[in-house]
Order: C-alpha cells, then sequence, then structure tokens
C-alpha cells in the first residue's frame, strides 16, 4: 500500500499530550468564571490592540513591506521562518522583504489552538498556527486582489498576485502592496478565503524558506533577556536551598551588603535575593551572603537510594504509598506470562536542560501593573502566576517575548519559577524599577527541573517466531504535571511512546502501568518528553528480542509494523535504511543501530555508524528520515534533525544528575558534560513527501540517537544497555 | 580605579577592580552585549574574545592583565566577516546565544591557519560548546569562508515535493 496515500487520507491535527496537560492545567485553575473563556478571562485589564485591517497576524506597512506576527517562542526551532513563510506562501509575498516580530501576550488573539492558551510546546508551534496562518494569508491576499478589481474595474477572477506585485495581465497593469493598501485595508476580510493547494505552492517546500534571523544571530546584535539594559535597571540573584524542599532559616547579609555595587539584600519566598547595580557584584554579594537553611522537610537522599526504591516500586513491592495507573491493556493477562520469559530493566538519570542563557527575566512591578521582557515560552501560564505572586489580574501582565538562547522545555513551566523570582525582586523595588533576575550556569544546574528520573521493567512472553505474545510493562517516574491544578490520575508524558507503540498493538497480550511517587526533586518536560526514554526501551528491547530470534532488525521491525497497520513507520524506515546502505558491509569496528519512533506527530528514523574510541561510543554518521506531513523549510527540518541528534546523544552519551544527601552534584559543564564539535556526528537528512497537515519538528528527532546507538553497540559485540548514559562519570 | 582598554580599536576608560572579568566590563558597563555569558569558568566558551587575534575566554579574563592587548569582539567584525557571511548562507544559528564565541574562536582560528583541516577546526572549535547542535554548519561554513568548497547542505535533502493527488 502506498504509505504516502495513507497519511493523506488518514491525517488529522494531532493534540500533543503536553498541549493536553498545559491546557488542562491552566483551564482547571480557580480563573475561569461561567459563561467566559479562559482566554476572555485573560484579558481583562489587558490593552485593546489595534491592528491595520489584515488581523492579529499580519501587518503590512505602506511600502509594501510584509510583517508577520509570530505568537510562538523562537528558541531556536526556526518558526520565526517557517510560520511566516505559511503566510507568505497564501499571501503570494515578497518572500525576502518579509519580516517577523513576536506577539505581545494575548491568550485571547494568540492562543496556541492545541493548547488553548498562550505558549510554545509540544513541537505544535506549526502544527497549531497551520491553518490559521493560511487563512490569514489568503485572507489578506483577497482584500488586494478585490482592491485592485475595484480600482481597475476588471474582474477579480483576472488578477494575480506574484511576490508582493498584483497584476491585471490582460490590461497590463500591476500595483505593488503599499499601493493598495489603503483600499485593501477598508475591505471586510472573507471569512473563508480560498486556500491555494498545496501543488501550487512555490515558496513552501523549498530551500528559499531560510532563517530571518542568521543575520542579526551572527553578528551579535540579536537581543536575549541577558543583553537588556534599561534605565535605572538592577540585577538581581537569589540564594535557593540547595536541597529540593528546604527553605531559609535565617540569614546574614552583613558581608554582602558591604560588597561595592550590591544594593540590597532581601528574602523572597524563593530564597534570598542579592540586588546590585550589575551581574558581577550580585554574584560577588550572594557569595559573601551567609545563609542557615531549614532541612526539616527536604529531600536528603541520594540518586542510588531513590533509584534502589524504584525497582522495589516496579516489583509491586512499594506499598500502599505509591499505588500504579494503568496505561495500556490489551487480552487476558492471567495465564499469559507462565514459563520462559525476556525480562529487560532500564535506568535513566535526571537530565539538566543546560540552555546555552541562563534562566533571567527582566520584570518592573508598579502597583497592579507588571511588564516582563524576557523568553517567556508560556505566556498565558507566566501571567497566571505572575498576577497570583503580585496580587493583579493576568491581564495587567504584559510580556514582550524575546528570543530565547536555547529552551527544550526549560522556560515554560507550572510555576514560572525563575520569572517568580525576578517579580518578588521587583515588587520589593516596587515604582516599575526594572530588574534583571540572572540565575548563573549554577543555578540553572541545580536549582531543578530536570528530565525526571526513570525505570522500566519489562517481562516479554514470546511465540514460537519470536515476536512478542504479552508484554508487561511497569513504569516509575515523577509525574511532570503533579501540582497543576488537573493533575489526577495518568500522566500521559509519562509513558507516552510506550503507551500506543506499535509494538505494542501488535502484541495480543498487554499490561502496562506506571508508578509515580512523589519526593521534592522538581521535575519538567525535556526536549521530546517521555520520549527520552521510552523511545530507548522501546527501541532497544525490539533490537534485542530481533537477535534473540535470529532475524534483522529491520526485518523484525517490518513484520511487527505490518501486523499493527504502522505504514508510516514501515516507510520512515524503509527510507532510512536505504539511504543508510542497511545491510551493506561497514568499514572493521564499525557497525549500525537502527531506530524508528514516533513522537508529536512525526516519525523519524535514524540509522547511526558507530565505532568504539577509547571504549567510548563515537558516532560518525547518522541518516535521519522524517516523515511530518508538509515539509514547509526542508533545511531548517534538516537544522532541527542535526540538532535532535546532537542533543539526544549528549544525553546519551554523559548526562546526568546526580543527588549525594540531596545535593545535586553537578554545577557546571566540567561536571555535566555536553557534546562538542570533535563529537558531532555528520547527520543526512530525508524527508518523506507529504501533502498531510505539519506536524511536529523541533523535538521528534532528539530521542532516537540514544537506541540507535545502544543497537549499533548491539551489533557490534553484544553489549546491552541497561542505563544511560553510556560514560559514566 | 581606571583602566585603559582597546576594544575593537576605540579607546575606552573603564571604572572597576583590576579582577573584575572583562565579560561583566563588557557586557555591563560598556554594553557590548554581542558577548555571552554561558558558564563564568571557561567551560562553554560563550564569552570568546580575542586579545591580540588570539581566542580568550573573557569571563576568565581579568581587566587588569589585558594590559595594552587589543581586544576584538564580536561586534569589531563589524558584520562584514567572511565567516559572517558563511554563517548566514549556511543558516548556522538556531538559538543563536553561544555563536558570538563561535564566530571569533574561527576568526582566531582562520587568522592562524587561512585553510583549516577538519582536525584544526576541531582543536580550535571543540572549546565552544552549542546545545542546538549547529556543530555540522559551523564545519560547513568555516570550510567555506575559508575558500574550501563545501555543498550549502552537508547532506542531501530529499525536498518535500508534493506527491501528485
Amino acid at each position: 500500500m502506498n504509505a504516502i496515500t495513507r497519511i493523506k487520507n488518514s491525517f488529522a491535527p494531532k493534540t500533543t499530550r503536553r498541549a493536553v496537560v498545559i491546557a488542562a492545567a491552566v483551564s482547571g485553575g480557580s480563573l475561569l468564571v461561567g459563561g467566559c473563556s479562559i482566554a476572555d478571562v485573560l484579558s481583562i485589564g489587558a490593552d485593546k490592540p489595534d491592528f491595520g485591517g489584515f488581523g492579529p497576524f499580519i501587518k503590512i506597512a505602506p511600502d509594501g513591506s510584509v510583517t508577520v506576527i509570530n505568537k510562538h517562542q523562537e528558541m531556536g526551532q526556526g518558526n520565526h521562518a517557517g510560520l511566516a513563510a505559511i503566510v507568505a506562501e497564501e499571501l503570494d509575498a515578497d518572500w525576502d522583504k518579509v519580516k517577523v516580530e513576536s506577539a505581545v501576550a494575548n491568550a485571547k488573539l494568540y492562543s496556541n489552538t492545541l493548547m488553548g492558551v498562550q505558549g510554545t510546546g509540544g513541537s505544535t508551534a506549526i502544527n497549531n498556527s497551520w491553518d490559521q496562518l493560511r487563512k490569514a494569508g489568503a485572507s489578506a491576499r483577497a482584500l488586494f486582489v478585490q482592491a485592485a478589481a475595484a480600482r481597475w474595474s476588471v474582474p477579480a477572477g483576472q488578477i494575480t498576485v506574484r511576490n508582493g506585485v498584483v497584476t491585471h495581465g490582460a490590461s497590463n497593469r500591476s500595483a505593488g502592496f503599499g499601493e493598495l493598501l489603503a483600499d485593501a485595508a477598508k475591505i471586510t476580510p472573507p471569512q473563508n478565503p480560498t486556500l491555494k493547494s498545496p501543488k501550487d505552492f512555490t515558496l513552501i517546500g523549498t530551500d528559499r524558506v531560510k532563517r530571518k534571523d542568521s543575520q542579526a544571530k551572527s553578528t551579535g546584535t540579536a537581543r536575549y533577556t541577558q543583553d537588556v539594559h534599561l534605565p535605572d535597571m538592577l540585577v538581581a540573584v537569589v540564594a535557593h536551598s540547595p536541597r529540593f524542599g528546604g527553605k531559609v532559616k535565617s540569614f546574614d547579609a552583613t558581608q554582602a551588603r558591604k560588597v561595592p555595587g550590591v544594593t540590597d539584600v532581601v528574602q523572597i519566598p524563593t530564597g534570598v535575593a542579592v540586588i546590585a547595580q550589575n551581574t558581577y557584584a550580585a554574584k560577588k554579594g550572594r557569595e559573601a551572603l551567609k545563609v542557615v537553611w531549614d532541612d526539616d522537610k527536604a529531600e536528603k537522599r541520594s540518586t542510588d537510594q531513590i533509584l534502589a526504591q524504584y525497582k522495589v516500586i516496579a516489583a509491586g513491592k512499594g506499598g500502599d504509598e505509591v499505588k500504579p495507573q494503568v496505561f495500556q491493556t490489551a487480552g487476558d493477562a492471567s495465564n499469559a506470562f507462565g514459563g520462559e520469559l525476556f525480562e529487560a530493566t532500564y535506568d535513566f538519570p535526571f537530565l539538566a536542560h543546560a540552555t546555552m542563557e541562563p534562566m533571567n527575566c527582566v520584570a518592573q512591578v508598579d502597583g497592579h501593573k507588571v511588564k516582563l521582557t524576557f523568553a517567556s515560552q508560556i505566556q498565558t501560564l507566566d501571567q497566571l502566576n505572575v498576577a497570583q505572586a503580585v496580587g493583579t489580574l493576568p491581564g495587567m501582565v504584559e510580556i514582550e517575548t524575546l528570543p530565547a538562547g536555547g529552551s527544550f522545555g526549560r522556560r515554560g513551566n507550572q510555576t514560572s519559577d525563575y520569572v517568580i523570582d525576578a517579580v518578588h525582586v521587583a515588587k520589593h523595588l516596587g515604582h516599575g524599577r526594572p530588574v534583571k533576575l540572572v540565575w548563573t550556569r549554577e543555578d540553572d544546574m541545580t536549582v531543578g527541573r530536570y528530565r525526571p528520573l526513570t525505570h522500566h521493567a519489562l517481562a516479554i512472553k514470546l511465540d514460537k517466531d519470536g515476536f512478542p505474545a504479552a508484554w508487561r510493562h511497569r513504569v516509575v517516574t515523577q509525574s511532570i504535571t503533579k501540582g497543576m491544578p488537573t493533575s489526577k490520575g495518568l500522566d500521559e508524558t509519562t509513558v507516552e511512546g510506550t503507551k500506543g507503540s506499535p509494538y505494542l498493538k501488535a502484541t495480543p497480550v498487554v499490561d502496562g502501568q506506571v508508578y509515580m511517587p512523589e519526593f521534592p526533586v522538581t521535575v519538567l518536560w525535556f526536549r521530546a518528553v517521555g520520549a527520552t526514554h521510552t523511545a530507548m526501551v522501546m527501541e532497544h528491547t525490539i533490537d534485542r528480542l530481533a537477535r534473540k530470534a535470529g532475524k534483522d532488525p529491520a526485518d523484525y521491525r517490518r513484520a511487527l509494523y505490518r501486523k499493527a497497520g504502522a505504514d508510516r513507520h514501515l516507510a520512515v524506515m524503509n527510507l532510512a535504511c536505504e539511504k543508510a546502505g542497511w545491510g551493506t558491509p561497514t568499514s572493521a569496528g564499525v557497525a549500525r543501530g537502527l531506530a524508528v519512533h514516533e513522537s508529536f506527530g512525526s516519525v523519524v528514523a535514524q540509522v547511526a555508524e558507530v565505532s568504539l574510541v577509547d571504549g567510548k561510543p563515537r558516532v560518525g554518521r547518522v541518516v535521519c528520515a522524517v516523515d511530518c506531513g508538509v515539509a514547509i523549510a526542508p533545511d531548517l527540518i534538516a537544522a532541527q534533525m542535526e540538532g535532535g541528534v546532537c542533543y539526544g546523544l549528549a544525553a546519551a552519551l554523559y548526562g546526568q544528575i546526580t543527588l549525594k544527601d540531596g545535593l545535586v552534584e553537578q554545577t557546571n559543564f566540567d561536571t555535566y558534560p555536553v557534546l562538542r564539535m570533535n563529537e558531532a556526528p555528520k547527520v543526512e537528512t530525508h524527508i518523506v513527501p507529504s501533502s498531510a497537515h505539519p506536524t511536529g519538528i523541533g523535538e521528534p528527532g532528539a530521542p532516537l540517537i540514544g537506541p540507535a546507538v545502544a543497537n549499533a553497540l548491539l551489533a557490534l559485540n553484544g553489549t546491552v544497555t541497561t542505563s544511560l548514559p553510556f560514560v559514566k562519570a | 580605579m581606571p583602566l585603559a582598554l582597546n576594544i575593537n580599536g576605540h579607546n575606552y576608560t573603564v571604572e572597576a577592580e583590576a579582577e573584575t572579568p572583562l565579560l561583566w566590563v563588557l557586557r555591563d558597563e560598556l554594553k557590548l552585549t554581542g558577548t555571552k555569558y554561558g558558564c563564568g569558568i571557561a567551560q562553554c566558551g560563550a564569552c570568546t574574545v580575542q586579545l591580540d587575534g588570539q581566542a580568550v575566554r573573557s569571563c576568565q579574563t581579568p581587566i587588569g592583565a589585558i594590559g595594552t592587548a587589543k581586544v576584538t569582539t564580536i561586534e569589531g567584525l563589524e558584520g562584514t566577516h567572511p565567516l559572517q557571511q558563511a554563517w548566514v548562507k549556511h543558516d548556522v544559528p538556531q538559538c543563536g546565544y553561544c555563536q558570538s564565541g563561535q564566530l571569533m574562536s574561527a576568526a582566531a582560528l582562520l587568522g592562524a591557519k587561512p585553510k583549516p583541516s577538519d582536525e584544526d577546526i576541531d582543536a580550535a572549535m571543540t572549546g565552544n560548546i552549542c546545545r542546538c547542535g549547529t556543530y555540522q554548519r559551523i564545519r560547513a561554513a568555516i570550510k567555506d569562508a575559508s575558500g574550501q568548497s563545501t555543498p550549502v547542505q552537508a547532506a542531501p535533502v530529499q525536498a518535500a515535493s508534493v506527491p501528485a493527488a
């Protein structure tokens, strides 16, 4: 069967787990008022924006230049270009003259349609904007066509638009957007403008869709939060409890206050803030600060102890405190697990996101008015959390969203942790005085919000051909959504990628449960979220089973995909295998490993070529195949695959945050190594042609390289990987 | 005490203790914010600048130790450096936060070795972390800027041609 036809026929925009979680968290809050939408409530107190006649996403200047308003956070994934290209395509604008601006925080205008609030995450920027921005672009185009038809008294059907120029060929007349602007802006926009057929796309799908920010980011002129300087601005750093769940008992600021440049030291709910005239003085001030911490309710265990407890829990011996949640069942498990079983366990450490720009936020509080200037990722959540901290309305919290120096999920979180640090200091200062809250690298790494420590335990009964007949799966991990207003029951992020896997679909009996113990270490979504561990568990297990059955790992997967009806997986894997030369000889000491995984609506396959250098895995080449629906910006998709491989490989090779007696042992890049130039593989990307609704691309490339490397090591010398990272400290 | 510094060909007098890292003088005093704070311990390279053409980590360079050496920052490349043009051509940046440091290390490399090999690039660039994983494009851009021809895309991307309905 033609996989592409199937994809086209079957596609429906997918709401990702994270999107659901965020929407549930926010809409479950106490702010919901009968009869009002969350967006209405959030808009109370907000300034009413004025648009120029083309709606909230498009501004057109008298010179004809087009500015696309981006409601999403640009944190490197390239949505500034991808989203603008959608508008430019339908508008037939001159791509070279299209500019992009970040939207203001306004949930009514700029909600993520898959989240229900304004925010970026779950690789949804393109996915949720596709219909919205096509319509916006087509609608604006229709206005220019109508304006020209009226001006020239010709039928609208005879008018064409190309590169920002409106033309009536028969009478040889043409005009730019700028010339028609005043007329066009007066016309009522059509409710359902005609969209282009994908075969008529001239920009989308071409390498002309290049980033709009490369120039600024290659000249040091891109303005990040860290670069904000406002008149009278102060800088603050905060001393946080070194143990999770600890709080301030007392502090002595005598020496800190003597540091030249330090202006104040003040206790805030999250710790003790040192405020200074500049960053260096604030840091020096904090070094001189003495804080006594109350560790009464703090986490004092080491990660080894926590993991040991996880194994007890997975075995069903954890007592009544941690009750399992069923995440998937099929068939009758009661008699399915007799006789010989294939058993496997996998351990995954806490991981720090370690963005290049540590967390930071510029805040101003003046009575009930709040202004934030920073790389907000989930604006609505930040508005809600900040409003609560200050005692104001969410609509009174104005946010100027700046580009982020990386996020990988870190900047959008349940409590707006670093934002709240900033706001408390700004509230203390009052009068709208700006303060830049800076987390140092050490804060960023030790204050928390990690990919959760996770344990998987599997027991699989095999049929006579070596395929799974019954699959028991236990996961132990902290819930990411715990603490959000509506987080009761199953946290889907803990099991996504195992739950719904084609391998489980192809297995007659499934018994899947997850345990979510609670303790003070703070956790968060990390690029690819649940797939950061589930992809490894599923893909390495499948390779182990294939080898046990004496089958080629690609052939073994093919059989399961056919049984599960997973045609996209099959097509993507076949493309990756073909391009990688799967089955052909490799150089001596090099082995190939394959992994295939669906996340955020996209299916990715990777084949890694791996050798051992000084006992460490060295990845020379990675061939990626991806099906992400319509490929709007092929070169940016390739960039996300390259980046995803590097990010995932850093985590798989080295990433681990460990606790000793409750204290985080890694503080900076010397103790938390990441991937560097000399270890970066050559990544090739191949895109499955598709005209289906576009799906995620920022995250799906990241979770496969770990299992691809593990599977290559299995092929190389039979090594089974049961825990990450590959290289232990 | 006042200290004289020559930065990007301009003379500055700054009021700061001699032990103050150059990074914070550049960023907070002189508002030359192209140079980034990433780790503070010379592990990530985001703060890389040049002293007399040599790449150094400004977070670990006390201003008192600079003397008469000429400081060059990303602003000193003026947007016209062949590496900057290659960076744009190859769409190297993603989040972009590390790229000033990457460029300053790469510019120092080309200053010393006009046609660097892959090994030279590894040696010069391994001190600069990029969490977005733009290493492959950085390598391609350095090769391109040094006249060692390389395809814009290091690997063939099968364009997303739309299948016939």
